[in-house]
C-alpha cells in the first residue's frame, strides 16, 4: 500500500534544486502512437489489420504476416508479471537522481511481452492490470498497475512524475470573472491543491462570483492578461510557486467577419485569447520550466481551455474560433518549448459552454462543473488533451474522419438569395 | 522440415590468435585498436598485410566507417571483405563465413578482427543508439541498459530453477582465478565469493561482479586452407564444428533458452564428438546466467541443471572443467565487439598450446560459444564453434 503523500516542506533555498532532466524522448516514428493514444488517456497498440496479430514493440510490418497495415487499437490491459528488476543505478542523469527505480516484464493475456514500469502496490509475479501515460519528456510509456484499486496509489513517486495530479500544487487560475471560475476553484480544492490564486482584472468592478470564490478560499490576485506590466508583474510575486497555471480567460462575441463592422472585437478576442496565452508564457513560463524536478509541489502543467473552433472554424463564432486556432497553434508551439523541461501542456477543448455568449446556441452545452471536473481528470492523468463534453467529442471524431468534409458541414450556407 | 546436413570445414583452420592488452578508457580510436590486433597476427606468423586477401570486422565504435572505410584506413585490398555486427556472437559468424570462402576460393588468408574503443561517455552513447526497439520500449524504463535487461533474465531464471547468487558466484570468481594468471586482463585482484555476494547492487538481483567492465581492446585471428599454414609452419587448430542461430524461440515469454538448442544436434554430429569430449570451453560471459543457459543449451547438463553443474564442477584453468581460461569478459573486461571474440581467441591459444599462463594442459578440443545483441528483451544472436588442435606451438 501506497503511503500518502504529505503536504511538502518550504522550499530549502540553499540546496540545489534537482535540475529539469528526462528521461529518453527520442522514438522511432511507429512508436508514437503509444504516445498519441496515451496523451489522450488510452492504452493502445498496433493490431494487424489482416491477422489480427497484437505488436510490441511497435513495428512497420507485422511479426506474424508481413502486412504493413497496423494501425493502434485499445488494448486489452490484464496481463501477469513474470521478472522484475530494481535498477539502482543509470548513466541517464534523470534516473540516476531517481533510483531505485522498478521495473519488469509482463506477459500480457493478449500475447505480446511488454517491458514496463512497475507500481509499488504491484506484488511479485502477479497479475497486474497495464495502462499507458505521458512520462516527463512526453512520450508514452507503460505502467503495470495492481488489478484492484489501491488506496494512495497515485501518491507513489512513479505517478507524481507521470501525472500532473493538483494534491499539493499551487494553481493560478486567469481569471476570476469567468463563468466557470467557481466551479474550477471549488474542484482544484477538493483535489486537493495547496494554494489557489485567482487573476482579477479591475478588482473596483464588481461581480456576483466573488463571494463564492471567496468562500473556497482562493487568493485573489491583481492579472489583467491584456497588460503586459500587469501580467509580469504577478508573474514577479507568485511565478516562483506557480505549479499548475490554468488560462481560463477568454474574449467571445458572436459572429465571423461581415457580421461585425470592424476588427474591434476580432482584436479583443485576439488580445486576450492569443496575446493573452503569449504574455502568460513570456512571464510564467520560464520560471515554472526550472521548477519542474522539485518534490512534490514541482510546476508540471499548463491548461489551456480552448474552444472546438480551434480545430475547424465554427461560423456562427467565427472570428472567435479564428483566435482559438491561433491559441491551439501557440499551445503547439508551447508544448515544443517547454519539452525540455518536462512542462506538460494540456488543451481542454469544449464545445459551447452554458454562458452567456453562448446564450443563442441550442443544448448540448458543457456546464462549469463538467469541465471543472474533466481538468482535474485530466492533470490526475496527466494526458495532453482532453474532450470535454459530447459537441467537442464529436467535432474531434469527425475531424480525424476527414477535416475537409467536416468543414464542408460546418460551413453550409442557409438558402440565401 | 528435413535441413540438409551442412557441408564438413574439412581444410579450414584458424591461426595467429593475438590480443591486445585491454585498457579501461582509451584516447584512441576503434581504428587504432583493430589496426593493432591485425598487426600482431600479422607479425606473429611473419605475414605482410599485402598477403591478406579477405577481412572481416566486427566493431561498435567505427562510426562512420565500416569495414570498408578500413580498407582503405589501413591499406589492404582484399576480393573478400566482410563487417559482422553481431556483438558477442560475431567470431562465431565472422568464423563461419570466413570458413566458406576460403574452402571456396573465395580468398586465401581471411583476418577476423574484432575491437573498439572506450572512450569516457562512449558507452553511454553506444545505449543511446543501440536498438530500435530498446530505445522505444526497454531503454525508457529506468534506463539500466544491458544490466537492467539482464536483470529480468536472471530473475526469471532464478524462480524457475532455483539459481541462486551463490551459484553466479562460482562462476564469477572462478573466472577471476583464471584472469590473475593472463596479464592483459583489466582485473587484477582476486575476488571471494563473499566479496562477490556483498557487492552493491547495480539491478537487482544483478550486482557488481556479474557485470563486465567496458574498456578499449581488440581482438584478432586468421582464417586459411590447411595447406597454406603446413607450407608457411605454423601453428594451427583445425574448425571441426560451427552453427549460429538468429531470434530462436521468438514464443517464449521469456528468454530460458537460447538458439544453441535449435542446432546443437547438427553441431556435435559435425564434430564428431559429444560435450563430454571437450577439454575447455569458452561461453560469453556478459552476465553469468547465460554462462549457465551455454552449458545447458550445449548439452554440458540438461535444462535448468546449470546451477548444479556450477556447483559440481571446478572450473578454473586446473579444474575439472576449465572455463573463460582467460578471465572472459567478466574479468579480463568487455572490449566492446571484441568480447564477441575474446573467447575464440583464447580458445585458439588454448588448442595450438600458446596460451602460457592461462594453458590447460593437452587441451586439444574446444568448445566456443556466442551470445549477442540484446535487441529488446533478450539476446538475438547465438554461435558454437568447436575447435581441434592441428598443429601446436
Amino acid at each position: 500500500m501506497t503511503d500518502p503523500l504529505l503536504a511538502p516542506p518550504k522550499k530549502n533555498p540553499q540546496q540545489r534544486s534537482t535540475s529539469p532532466t528526462r528521461p529518453p524522448e527520442m522514438r522511432s516514428r511507429a512508436a508514437l502512437g503509444l504516445t498519441a493514444a496515451a496523451a489522450e488517456g488510452r492504452l493502445a497498440l498496433q493490431c494487424c489489420s489482416e491477422c489480427a496479430t497484437w505488436q510490441y514493440p511497435p513495428r512497420d510490418a507485422c511479426v506474424a504476416c508481413l502486412s504493413n497495415d497496423l494501425p493502434w487499437v485499445d488494448f486489452p490491459p490484464q496481463g501477469q508479471l513474470l521478472a522484475e528488476t530494481t535498477v539502482q543505478t543509470s548513466p541517464r542523469l534523470y534516473y540516476r537522481e531517481r533510483v531505485p527505480w522498478r521495473i519488469g516484464t509482463v506477459k500480457t493475456d493478449a500475447g505480446p511481452m511488454i517491458i514496463v514500469h512497475i507500481h509499488p502496490d504491484v506484488t511479485p509475479q502477479s497479475a497486474i492490470h497495464l495502462t499507458a501515460h505521458l512520462d516527463r519528456a512526453g512520450q508514452g510509456v507503460l505502467v503495470a498497475m495492481p488489478p484492484q484499486e489501491t488506496p494512495n496509489a497515485m501518491d507513489a513517486p512513479l505517478m507524481r512524475e507521470l501525472t500532473a495530479d493538483p494534491k499539493h500544487r499551487r494553481v493560478l487560475l486567469t481569471d476570476a470573472r469567468a463563468e466557470n471560475a467557481p466551479a474550477m476553484a471549488k474542484a482544484l480544492k477538493d483535489a486537493g491543491a495547496a494554494i489557489i490564486f485567482i487573476g482579477e482584472s479591475e478588482s473596483w468592478r464588481p461581480y456576483t462570483a466573488r463571494a463564492a470564490l471567496q468562500e473556497i478560499g482562493v487568493e485573489f490576485m491583481p492579472l489583467d492578461v491584456t497588460d503586459t506590466l500587469s501580467v509580469q508583474t504577478l508573474a514577479g510575486e507568485i511565478g516562483g510557486k506557480t505549479d499548475i497555471l490554468i488560462n481560463n480567460a477568454q474574449f467571445v462575441r458572436p459572429g465571423g467577419a461581415l457580421a461585425r463592422g470592424d476588427v474591434g472585437f476580432a482584436q479583443n478576442e485576439m488580445d486576450v485569447n492569443y496575446f493573452g496565452m503569449m504574455r502568460l508564457a513570456q512571464a510564467f513560463g520560464p520560471g515554472m520550466c526550472k521548477r519542474t524536478a522539485d518534490e512534490a509541489n514541482s510546476a508540471v502543467a499548463w491548461v489551456n481551455l480552448l474552444h472546438i473552433g480551434a480545430l475547424a472554424n465554427t461560423p456562427e463564432y467565427g472570428a472567435f474560433a479564428a483566435s482559438q486556432s491561433a491559441a491551439h497553434s501557440l499551445s503547439q508551439s508551447l508544448r515544443s518549448e517547454f519539452r525540455t523541461a518536462g512542462l506538460r501542456v494540456m488543451n481542454v477543448f469544449s464545445g459551447p459552454t452554458e454562458s452567456d455568449w453562448f446564450a443563442s446556441l441550442p443544448p448540448p452545452k458543457v456546464l462549469p462543473q463538467s469541465l471543472a471536473r474533466d481538468v482535474i481528470k485530466g492533470l490526475q492523468a496527466g494526458v495532453e488533451d482532453v474532450w470535454s463534453g459530447d459537441i467537442a467529442k464529436d467535432v474531434r471524431d469527425r475531424f480525424r474522419r476527414d477535416p475537409k468534409v467536416l468543414e464542408r458541414e460546418l460551413t453550409f450556407g442557409g438558402d440565401g438569395p | 522440415m528435413t535441413r540438409r546436413a551442412p557441408a564438413s570445414y574439412h581444410g579450414v583452420v584458424l591461426t595467429a590468435p593475438f590480443s591486445t592488452p585491454y585498457q579501461r578508457y582509451s584516447i584512441d580510436t576503434a581504428h587504432h585498436w583493430i589496426a593493432r590486433a591485425l598487426k600482431g597476427s600479422l607479425d606473429s606468423v611473419g605475414l605482410k598485410k599485402s598477403q591478406l586477401d579477405g577481412f572481416s570486422v566486427s566493431s561498435f565504435t567505427l562510426f562512420p566507417d565500416s569495414a570498408v572505410g578500413l580498407t582503405q584506413h589501413l591499406g589492404l585490398s582484399t576480393r573478400w571483405l566482410d563487417h559482422v555486427p553481431m556483438g558477442g556472437a560475431s567470431a562465431g559468424v565472422a568464423l563461419r563465413r570466413a570458413a566458406r570462402a576460403v574452402q571456396a576460393g573465395d580468398a586465401d588468408i581471411v583476418a577476423c578482427v574484432a575491437g573498439d574503443t572506450n572512450h569516457i561517455d562512449s558507452f553511454r552513447q553506444l545505449l543511446s543508439s543501440f536498438s530500435r526497439f530498446a530505445m522505444d520500449a526497454s531503454y525508457p524504463y529506468g534506463y539500466g541498459g544491458p544490466n537492467a535487461n539482464f536483470a529480468l533474465l536472471t530473475d526469471h531464471y532464478m524462480n524457475e530453477f532455483g539459481a541462486t547468487r551463490t551459484d553466479f558466484g562460482r562462476i564469477c570468481v572462478s573466472q577471476r582465478d583464471n584472469a590473475l594468471k593472463n596479464p592483459r586482463a583489466v582485473m587484477q585482484k582476486p575476488l571471494t565469493l563473499d566479496q562477490y555476494l556483498k557487492a552493491r547492487l547495480i539491478a537487482d538481483p544483478i550486482a557488481l561482479f556479474d557485470c563486465v567492465m567496458p574498456c578499449a581492446g581488440a581482438e584478432s585471428f586468421l582464417v586459411m586452407h590447411e595447406d597454406k599454414a603446413l607450407q608457411l609452419g605454423i601453428p594451427f587448430a583445425r574448425l571441426t564444428a560451427a552453427i549460429e542461430r538468429h531470434n530462436a524461440h521468438a514464443d517464449d515469454p521469456m528468454q530460458l533458452r537460447g538458439g544453441w538448442t535449435l542446432d546443437r544436434d547438427t553441431l556435435w554430429e559435425m564434430a564428431g564428438c559429444t560435450p563430454l569430449d571437450i577439454d575447455v570451453m569458452q561461453t560469453y560471459d556478459d552476465y553469468p546466467v547465460i554462462v549457465m543457459m551455454q552449458f545447458e543449451d550445449l548439452g554440458m547438463c540438461e535444462k535448468g541443471e546449470g546451477p548444479t553443474f556450477v556447483r559440481d564442477h571446478d572450473l578454473t584453468i586446473n579444474g575439472n572443467f576449465p572455463h573463460n581460461t582467460s578471465g572472459g569478459q567478466l574479468s579480463a573486461g568487455q572490449a566492446g565487439a571484441a568480447g564477441g571474440f575474446i573467447g575464440m581467441v583464447e580458445a585458439l591459444r588454448q588448442v595450438t598450446g600458446q596460451a602460457s599462463g592461462t594453458q590447460v594442459k593437452d587441451a586439444a578440443r574446444a568448445l566456443v560459444t556466442g551470445f549477442g545483441m540484446i535487441n529488446y528483451d533478450r539476446g538475438l544472436c547465438t554461435s558454437a564453434t568447436v575447435l581441434e588442435t592441428g598443429v601446436r606451438a
